[in-house]
């Protein structure tokens, strides 16, 4: 996947200005940046929720125009959304299984709620997400907890190619944390999926990630191996064009 | 539980009147159930979205007069009656559209049309009562027949409450409502599913307009369609569906209906005052949703205050039972 001087403005206010990055498949790319830098704003965009006001994203070298969520989809884009999208009125199963029902009845499209409430409990238990049950609605259930949920959701399906995680960890435990980082690592080693990671733990992303980008203002501004840099050089970089960015600002 | 507070009320009209147990009120009952609960699905389908159609009843006195209009124009009646119910499509279309794509609140779209369509109907008129087009056999089905209302409105519930809560777009209505930005963001056409509610919940209404027209004989331009649209939205709430958006119930509000159709029935039977009547009507709706609202707080345990206490031993006195059988189902 790769995308080409992607811009996006909301009104008069421009948040990306030019973005270029690539991943490759089965490659692990972290995203850093300051809080509004446009990290979730590009990965609305890759995952077809925003269309860019230009820019171009090719998969597989082919250029792609995504038109909607369900687009991407198909393409074997999933996203964790940073705010989860989540509906706290509905059963964890439900939400696992939103706008991808099991359906009997063909176009009338009745609800397998048997077969979604089985398969939730299985994936869920296979991936050691700790729940109540897969019955009771999503806003019974702790921080963490609705993110096991979200992220579970984006890697239900096997045809998942591309992974876009929003902050996936902000709100875990240390136990937590580890499960899905080991789900996600296993996901990237044995099925090829590649994953874009955003993550204001440096800590996560070098121990998470092949690659780290570093978003600032709208541009990616910082591409290296995590191999070829440490997590001291990242700070430092990030802390050397904060105190740049005052001396702009202030001049 | 608002069953309960249904029972409760049949058996007090009951126990003070002979006559509200007979026979021919039992017709007389289901009258004024069956539009009220047409009328509270239709808002459900909408007021799950987190918005509101005022509109329904005006789009419920408009309908019969449509209907006379086309067979005047030299439409069969059931294809007046066909091509009727399409314009009441198209009319929930418009207000679903400008509330979708134009971004106006669904109250505001909706009050606009209420005055619209009010206009039409006394234009169109020149405010003057005419009988409904079409008799006989058609009429007697629509409406004309003591119980074919009931059995409509029943035969709507079973397949709204279907519609609902089996298929995936009813599915996506609750999590539209719940949370449109999640449900957009998981690809769910937050548009289209919410134009659908606004179709569908104008249509109900217009086919309301059929039965009551058939009923009673002769279409007055000049009803009010509002109260009768706020009978449907106090059915659908009392019943347990959320203004909020996010929760809503198709069983709950024809048992709303019900109960309300019991109250106005029961109040005309004991005859009470008709300047009285209205107050004593607001006052027991108000003392239902009180009596609903705070139930499920003390359910959810986030009951408060002397009626949160109140709900509460209530709520013990009633479900000791089924409670403890509830957790321990959930332990298993
Ligand atoms: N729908 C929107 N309308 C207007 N402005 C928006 C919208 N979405 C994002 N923005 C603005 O775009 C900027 C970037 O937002 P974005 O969410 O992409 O930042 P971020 O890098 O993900 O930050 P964080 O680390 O806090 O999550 C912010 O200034 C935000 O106010
Ligand atoms: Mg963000």
């Amino acid at each position: 996947m790769q995308v080409e001087g992607i811009t996006k403005s909301f009104g008069a206010v421009s948040v990306l200005r030019g973005v270029d990055l690539h991943l490759e498949p089965g490659e692990v790319l972290g995203v850093v940046g300051a809080n509004g830098a446009g990290k979730s704003t590009l990965v609305k965009i890759i995952t077809g929720y925003l269309s860019p006001d230009s820019g171009q994203m090719y998969l597989g070298g082919e250029p792609v125009h995504l038109r909607s969520v369900q687009d991407a989809r198909r393409h074997g884009i999933e996203t964790v959304f940073q705010d989860l999208a989540l509906v706290d009125q509905l059963s964890v199963y439900h939400n696992l299984f939103l706008n991808r029902e099991t359906t009997t009845g063909g176009r009338l499209r009745f609800l397998n709620n048997r077969r979604m409430r089985a398969d939730a409990r299985r994936y869920l238990h296979n991936i050691q997400v700790d729940i109540p049950s897969v019955d009771v609605p999503v806003e019974k259930l702790s921080g963490g907890q609705r993110q096991a949920i979200a992220v579970a959701r984006a890697t239900r399906r096997d045809d998942v190619k591309i992974l876009l995680l929003d902050e996936p960890l902000a709100a875990m435990g240390a136990k937590e944390a580890k499960l899905i980082i080991d789900l996600v690592q296993n996901l990237a080693r044995t099925r090829g999926v590649s994953m874009l990671v955003i993550d204001h733990n440096y800590t996560h992303i070098f121990e998470l990630c092949d690659r780290v980008n570093v978003v600032e203002q709208g541009r990616v501004t910082l591409d290296k191996r995590t191999k070829d840099t440490s997590l001291a050089e990242l700070t430092e970089f990030m802390v050397s064009s904060y105190r740049q960015q005052i001396e702009e600002d202030s001049a | 539980m608002i069953a309960l507070i249904g029972v409760a009320l049949a058996i007090f009209f009951s126990v003070y009147s002979s006559a509200f147990a007979s026979v021919s009120n039992a017709s007389t009952l289901s009258t004024y159930v069956a539009p009220i609960m047409i009328f509270g699905i239709a808002e459900v389908f909408v007021l799950t979205l987190g918005e509101i159609d005022l509109s329904v009843g005006e789009v419920y006195v408009l309908s019969p007069f449509l209907v006379v209009y086309l067979n005047d124009a030299g439409l069969g009646v059931i294809a007046a009656i066909i091509v009727t119910l399409i314009i009441c499509a198209v009319i929930g279309c418009v207000n679903g559209l400008i509330t979708v794509r134009l971004g106006v609140p669904s109250f505001i779209t909706t009050l606009g049309t209420v005055f619209a369509l009010k206009g039409i109907v006394l234009l169109s008129s020149n405010g003057i009562q005419v009988n409904p087009a079409g008799t006989g056999t058609i009429a007697n089905v629509l409406g004309g027949w003591s119980y074919s209302s009931i059995i409509w409105a029943l035969a709507i519930a079973v397949v709204g409450h279907t519609l609902f809560r089996r298929t995936t777009f009813g599915l996506h209505i609750t999590a539209v409502g719940g949370n449109q930005t999640a449900s957009a963001e998981a690809g769910v056409k937050v548009g289209v599913v919410k134009i659908w509610c606004f179709v569908l919940c104008s249509v109900l209404g217009g086919f309301v307009g059929f039965l009551d027209g058939y009923r009673i004989g002769s279409l007055n331009p000049g009803t009010d369609g509002l109260i009768l649209m706020f009978y449907g939205v106090a059915a659908a709430v009392i019943g347990g569906t959320a203004l909020t958006g996010g929760r809503g119930t198709m069983i709950g509000a024809g048992i709303g209906a019900i109960v309300l159709g019991v109250l106005q029935d029961g109040f005309n039977i004991i005859g009470i005052n008709a300047f009285a009547y209205q107050l004593v009507l607001g006052l027991a709706i108000l003392g239902a949703m009180i009596l609903n609202v705070q139930l499920e707080l003390a359910r959810s345990g986030q009951g408060a205050g002397v009626y949160g206490s109140l709900a509460r031993t209530l709520m013990r006195l009633r479900t000791g039972g089924a409670g403890r059988r509830r957790r321990e189902r959930v332990a298993k």
